[in-house]
């Protein structure tokens, strides 16, 4: 176990060590890029390009430009916007945190409780009307694009119905921090959350019906029936927690996905300032640094949740782990 | 597809228990029983008839000329009266231009028409074409690289496939956003389009996000496949054509390949599916298909801007993309059940 966990951090390590400079060379030092000419605005003379490039460290060698570029990432935390100089990329990433935090946490609460609903009564209801009308439903939601789910929602939403009763409760779009506001900060994201959720509800209760079929046919299944289990015993302590293996690592690989900017989506239908719309803001800006900055936090999230994903596996599953 | 089932099929005349047990012929009957797979399949088929019919749609029953340019001074007929496409003074406000509502009538702007006077319709016809080109041509591409990809890991095994593992693993990592705006980011950059070996690729052109989206998808496919090459590698087969001598080339092609074959094809459906609902987020960010090209994407996008006037422009093409995405899932689902009965692959996604 302890090898394991070892070479596993040695690897997490290694991996983003290469995934820093795969950015650092894709936004920096592709041909036709020059971010001296980025900085200094329009129609630069040469004096002023040579004052910039010796000011950020430009006209040092590459493996000393990484590092400045990794230390004003990680330390110091200075790296300067292009698109407004008065910017710090770093800050401005940590506080749009909160609100996809606020997206994410919301949302995958919401399609954990319903795809376990789903997936369960689906397995437990099989032969019935009820399993196929669930599981067409779940693949509907699987293959909805979410842009347009959002996109529909808010039309509901904030359109003609947006007087009636039914949503009349709806706040404009935009996120309110739920220290200014928490009955505000709910209302506002009920809609996203449920739109961001429907995508993972369809794959997950999916999952989790094949998963519980596969492990009803089990030995220690009969086993526990024979005994003279209660059924909702069988199912709650034996069938469902051992078919939650994928589904805890699908989970854990989704959510840092979602976390590290793949709600942006969702962020933009419906104008929450999170990580995903800031990236999307400095793309349209071409904002190299904060589109480089967001890529390798998100990258490095994503990874760190990924090795422990696999440490919680090994540790859960001692079949899996390597020897 | 159709042509392996084809060559395979037996004769009509020969009683089932005489026909040989050719694992294709009995994955095509399996298929063939399953009449939802069937419909899902015919859904999907329909839909690219009509997406490649939409230049006899615009020249002979919508008479639009040009679809994809702008016609803001346009007129068209409804009840037998012409009217302007842009009308003054429409939404709630009774400000501005607000482009026709949906006539329902086939011949005359059946689902009215987009800020620019352009008729959705035909729109929705010509945005299927870039969609399902890129849908289908970037899950194809993705799949050829990552086959070829995962039998050299898996054949060559050792540093080799370490290092390829190793290298899918990385873009693995990239959240599959960041990754198709940073690759996105590098080529809208070169405005004038860039060099790709011999070939020019302008920005503007369907290729950049159809490579975009095959390029993110590569260990998706890679790993399931690179799983099924090495439980192949191991085989008593390949161990007697090794004996009897067959070169490296052979073993690759024609041992190992023809046996990881139908799990690639059992992706495939399941990965168009998949790059399709990529090609509509990624165009919604402007990050897709490029003017003057329209996808179901950008068409959605398009339609925010109207989306409490005419909320049409962006339900439509919402519609087709859920449609044909969910044909090719349920398709996918019965290919899955009809080639690899006791399956374990999955799309994650």
């Amino acid at each position: 176990m302890l090898t394991f966990a070892v070479r596993r951090v040695a690897w997490t390590v290694l991996v983003l060590f290469v995934i820093s400079v795969i950015t650092f060379f894709i936004f920096f030092k592709t041909p036709g890029v020059d971010p001296a000419r980025a900085l200094a605005g329009r129609n630069p003379n040469a004096q002023t390009l040579a004052e910039i490039r010796a000011q950020f460290g430009l006209n040092r060698p590459l493996p000393v430009q990484y590092l400045l570029m990794m230390k004003q990432l990680f330390v110091t935390r200075s790296l300067v916007s292009y698109s407004n100089q008065g910017l710090l990329v770093v800050p401005e990433i940590a506080a749009a945190a909160p609100a996809t935090l606020s997206l994410v946490f919301g949302a995958a609460v919401l399609w954990v409780v319903v795809a376990i609903a789903m997936g369960v009564a689906a397995a437990l209801l099989r032969g019935t009307w009820l399993d196929p009308v669930l599981m067409v439903l779940a693949l509907i939601g699987f293959s909805a694009p979410v842009v347009w789910v959002g996109t529909l929602a808010n039309y509901v939403s904030q359109g003609k119905l947006h007087d009636s009763f039914l949503f009349s409760w709806v706040p404009p779009l935009g996120y309110t921090p739920f220290t200014q506001s928490p009955s505000l900060w709910f209302k506002g994201l009920i809609l996203p959350w449920i739109t961001l959720s429907i995508l993972y509800i369809g794959l997950y209760s999916r999952v989790l019906r094949a998963n519980l079929l596969e492990i009803q046919n089990e030995d220690f299944v009969r086993t526990a029936r024979a005994k003279g289990l209660r059924e909702s015993r069988v199912v709650a302590r034996h069938t469902l927690r051992n078919s939650m293996i994928t589904f805890v690592s699908l989970f854990g690989l989704d959510f840092g996905a979602l976390v590290a900017g793949g709600a942006l989506i969702t962020e933009v239908v419906f104008a929450i300032h999170g990580v995903g719309y800031l990236l999307w803001q400095a793309f349209t800006n071409l904002d190299l640094p904060t589109i480089m900055a967001v890529t390798v936090f998100g990258a490095f999230f994503i990874v760190l949740i990924n090795a422990l994903v696999d440490v919680a596996y090994a540790w859960l599953d001692p079949r899996v782990r390597p020897t | 597809m159709a042509a392996i089932i084809e060559q395979v099929e037996a004769p009509a005349d020969l009683r089932p228990e005489v026909v040989g047990r050719n694992p294709w012929a009995l994955a095509a009957h399996r298929l063939r029983r399953n009449r939802l797979a069937m419909a899902a399949l015919g859904l999907f088929l329909l839909i690219v008839v009509v997406c490649l019919a939409a230049p006899l749609y615009a020249d002979h029953v919508a008479h639009v000329t040009n679809p994809l340019a702008p016609n803001l001074n346009g007129t068209t007929v409804i009840n037998g009266k012409i009217v302007p496409l842009m009308q003054q003074g429409g939404g709630t406000l009774k400000l501005g231009e607000t482009p026709i509502a949906p006539t329902w009538d086939p011949y005359h702007y059946a689902l009215g028409a987009d800020n620019l006077g352009r008729d959705v319709a035909a729109l929705l016809l010509y945005g299927g074409r870039s969609s399902l080109f890129i849908g289908v041509a970037s899950a194809v591409i993705c799949c050829l690289i990552a086959t070829v990809v995962a039998l050299i890991a898996g054949y060559f095994g050792g540093v080799t496939d370490s290092i390829l593992s190793r290298i899918m693993d990385i873009i693995w990592a990239f959240p599959l956003y960041l990754l198709a705006i940073c690759i996105a980011t590098e080529l809208l950059t070169h405005s004038n389009g860039f060099q790709l070996g011999p070939l020019h690729v302008s920005s503007a052109s369907l290729w950049v996000p159809t490579l975009i989206i095959a390029f993110v998808f590569i260990p998706y496919v890679y790993r399931p496949v690179r799983g099924q090459v090495l439980s192949v590698v191991r085989k008593e087969f390949v161990e007697a054509a090794i004996a009897s001598g067959a070169s490296t080339m052979r073993l690759v092609f024609s041992e190992v390949l023809p046996n990881v074959v139908s799990t690639v094809i059992v992706l495939l459906p399941l990965i168009i599916a998949t790059t399709l609902l990529t090609e509509a987020a990624l165009s919604f960010l402007s990050i897709g298909v490029q003017p003057p090209n329209v996808s179901w994407g950008t068409i959605i996008n398009d339609g925010e801007a109207l989306l409490y006037t005419r909320p049409w422009v962006s339900i439509a093409p919402g519609i087709m993309i859920v449609l044909t995405v969910l044909a090719l899932n349920v398709f996918g689902d019965g290919l899955r059940d009809a080639l690899d009965p006791r399956a374990k692959l999955r799309v994650e996604g």
